[in-house]
């Protein structure tokens, strides 16, 4: 099982509960569970919605479109059913927050989905998770049927007139369904490749009907929002980014995990003294802050708040704030291609920019790390990323190629330290490569 | 299905999948859960498995293919009763993926994409799993095994070993 962290800077609202037991309906109830959904279910969709604009809470995927604004884009009325789908497609390399949340508050997964259903007006709310996650769907599964014993799910939910139902759904294997479009398509059980927008979920989503589409950190906040009350959540994070985040630290330092922290809290210091720092006494040498699509930060960039607002103004984006720490011994070509590769084996293939983009670029990045790369490699790499962005149907596409801009901006001379036939100068890597 | 079709599946399986089949808006959307659950129990994408899918939802088995290929986990050769599948994404690649990886090879003999001879074990490199913080993590199956070295590698396949010949095993 994964390892629980803790550090006295840690601000716990959604974690609270991690490690108390909480994946038991009775021990979720003890801990003041389902008290935020009876609330929502007597205030109505008008006061959820404003609440929950009002605390700022911003998507966790990655995006960080603000909450309530998206469930205020559904339409009131709707000829076909509204829809409530919740993304734990968690598949942004370092990103592994959600897989804590499922394994450990299962329920404020499932009181968030209500909430998210009342607000919105639907009686059907799937989740969503990535096929790899079985165990965590089981425990899902277990929690869902726990709530239903309970009358919390069903035609009558807390004994009311309202109905709300809740479906699992397990994936099979793809980073590209976690977008949103390419999500319900993959629910309607197609290929995962992505809609053209507009139109927009809120108005036609899965099945057609308007859908709310929610990363699973998001929906299991909510809950929170609602008991704290919107002005307190607010607080707790920065202007603009209410709350705090489950940061993903991993990477080389001392105490990788998952902390929850508020947001605008300093990256420096969340490498430096949350997870104590690099790894052996070695030199930070780059830092990637939100999941493996966001640009590369150099040690002497990271004095910021984690916020989407400040990262964003450092060039790079919160994203799903997975901060991926590199030390100096690392060889950043070799990062770049083990980015690059992912993004290659995960383009849905649909569109060309990305399909073709993302393979010439790890054609590109592999001959040139091994060593039998040419001086225009460089340029290639920079112009085929630039020409993939902003051309594709999804964001995977800029996912890729952002960075790879990156990379080779600020490390472009250990780029050429690999021309000329040169080995990696990174020890371990020194093998010759026959191509 | 029509009630003279012999199922390929157990009568628990079957069961699962008509359930599921049931419970979506659209028959359709069981297709993906419902691959990935009959080929826990057959091992694979068989032909058949392909043929009895496409029956129950109500689609061409072209379709079916076609859904197939896109997902990752679906597989339509046989792999090892224990698929070892070692993240070698970046998380874990800084935290000694490549070592881990190298020693599995070692231990088992065998290249990514290989099966030992008696079918046990198959060996796969992997894209990010979800455990970037507990890194380098593997999956076997859908066992999770966190913060590895390769020192715990043959360990974690006696660990396996020992589970198939249905003792209990102790960790």
């Amino acid at each position: 099982m994964p390892r629980l962290v803790s550090h006295p800077d840690e601000v716990k609202i959604v974690s609270r509960r991690f490690g108390m037991g909480a994946a038991s309906i009775d021990r979720y109830l003890e801990l003041g569970g389902y008290a935020a959904a009876r609330k929502c279910l007597q205030q109505g969709p008008e006061w959820i919605i404003s609440e929950i604009k009002s605390s700022n809470l911003r998507g966790r995927g990655g995006a960080g479109f603000p909450t309530g604004l998206k469930w205020s884009f559904v339409p009131k009325t709707s000829a076909k059913p509204k829809y409530v789908l919740v993304n734990g497609d968690e598949s942004e390399p370092g990103t592994c927050k959600d897989h804590l949340i499922f394994q450990h508050d299962p329920h404020a997964v499932i009181e968030g989905t209500i909430i998210a259903g009342l607000a919105i007006g639907a009686k059907l709310g799937f989740i969503y998770l990535r096929g790899e996650y079985r165990g965590l769907l089981e425990i899902m599964e277990k929690a869902i049927a726990e709530a239903y014993a309970k009358g919390f799910l069903g035609t009558h939910i807390f004994g009311s007139n309202t109905e709300f139902q809740i479906i699992t759904h397990t994936g099979a294997g793809a980073y590209e369904v976690g977008e949103e479009s390419a999500l319900m398509e993959s629910l309607e059980g197609k290929r995962g490749i992505p809609r053209i927008k507009p139109p927009f979920p809120a108005v036609v989503g899965l099945y057609g009907g308007p859908t709310v589409i929610n990363n699973a950190e998001t929906i299991a906040t909510v809950p929170h929002v609602i008991e704290m009350g919107a002005v307190a959540f607010a607080a707790a994070g920065s202007p603009r980014n209410g709350g705090t985040r489950l940061v993903s630290i991993s990477g080389h330092v001392e105490r990788p995990g998952v902390y929850e922290l508020p947001m605008g809290y300093n990256l420096k210091k969340m490498i430096d003294t949350v997870a104590g720092g690099v790894r052996g006494g070695h030199k930070l040498k780059a830092v990637v802050p939100g999941g493996s699509s966001t640009p590369v930060l150099l040690p002497e960039e990271i004095n910021i708040g984690m916020d989407f607002d400040q990262v964003g103004k450092a060039g790079s984006m919160l994203g799903s704030a997975a901060v991926i720490v590199i030390d100096d011994r690392t060889c950043m070509v070799e990062f770049a291609l083990r980015t690059i590769s992912f993004y290659q084996h995960e383009s849905c293939g649909w569109c060309i920019p990305c399909r073709e983009g993302t393979d010439w670029l790890k054609k590109t990045l592999t001959r040139l790390h091994a060593g039998f790369g040419e001086a225009k490699d460089i340029d290639n790499i920079q112009y085929i990323a630039e020409n993939m962005m902003g051309r594709t149907f999804c964001p995977l596409g800029d996912a890729a190629a952002m960075p790879t801009v990156a990379f080779v901006k600020k490390f472009r001379k250990e780029f050429e330290a690999h021309l000329n036939g040169n080995p990696c100068p990174f020890a371990k890597h020194a093998k010759l490569v026959v191509v | 299905m029509s009630e003279e079709a012999i199922s390929l599946f157990s009568p628990q399986l079957a069961a699962r999948l008509d359930a599921l089949a049931a419970r979506y808006p659209s028959r359709r959307s069981a297709l993906v859960p419902m691959l990935l659950y009959a080929q826990d129990e057959v091992g694979y994408l068989s032909d058949a498995v392909i043929n009895e899918v496409a029956a129950r939802i109500g689609i061409p088995e072209l379709e079916v293919r076609n859904v197939a290929s896109y997902y990752s986990m679906l597989h339509m050769k046989p792999l090892g009763k224990y698929k070892v599948q070692i993240c070698t994404s970046i998380s874990c690649m800084l935290r000694g993926a490549d070592e881990v990886y190298e020693r599995f090879e070692k231990e088992l003999g065998l290249e990514a994409g290989g099966v030992t001879p008696d079918g046990l074990f198959s060996l796969e490199k992997v894209e990010c799993i979800g455990a970037c913080s507990w890194a380098p993590a593997i999956q076997v199956n859908y066992d999770f095994q966190e913060e590895l070295t390769p020192e715990l590698v043959p360990g974690i396949l006696d660990f396996y070993r020992e589970k198939d010949t249905g003792k209990e095993p102790h960790a």
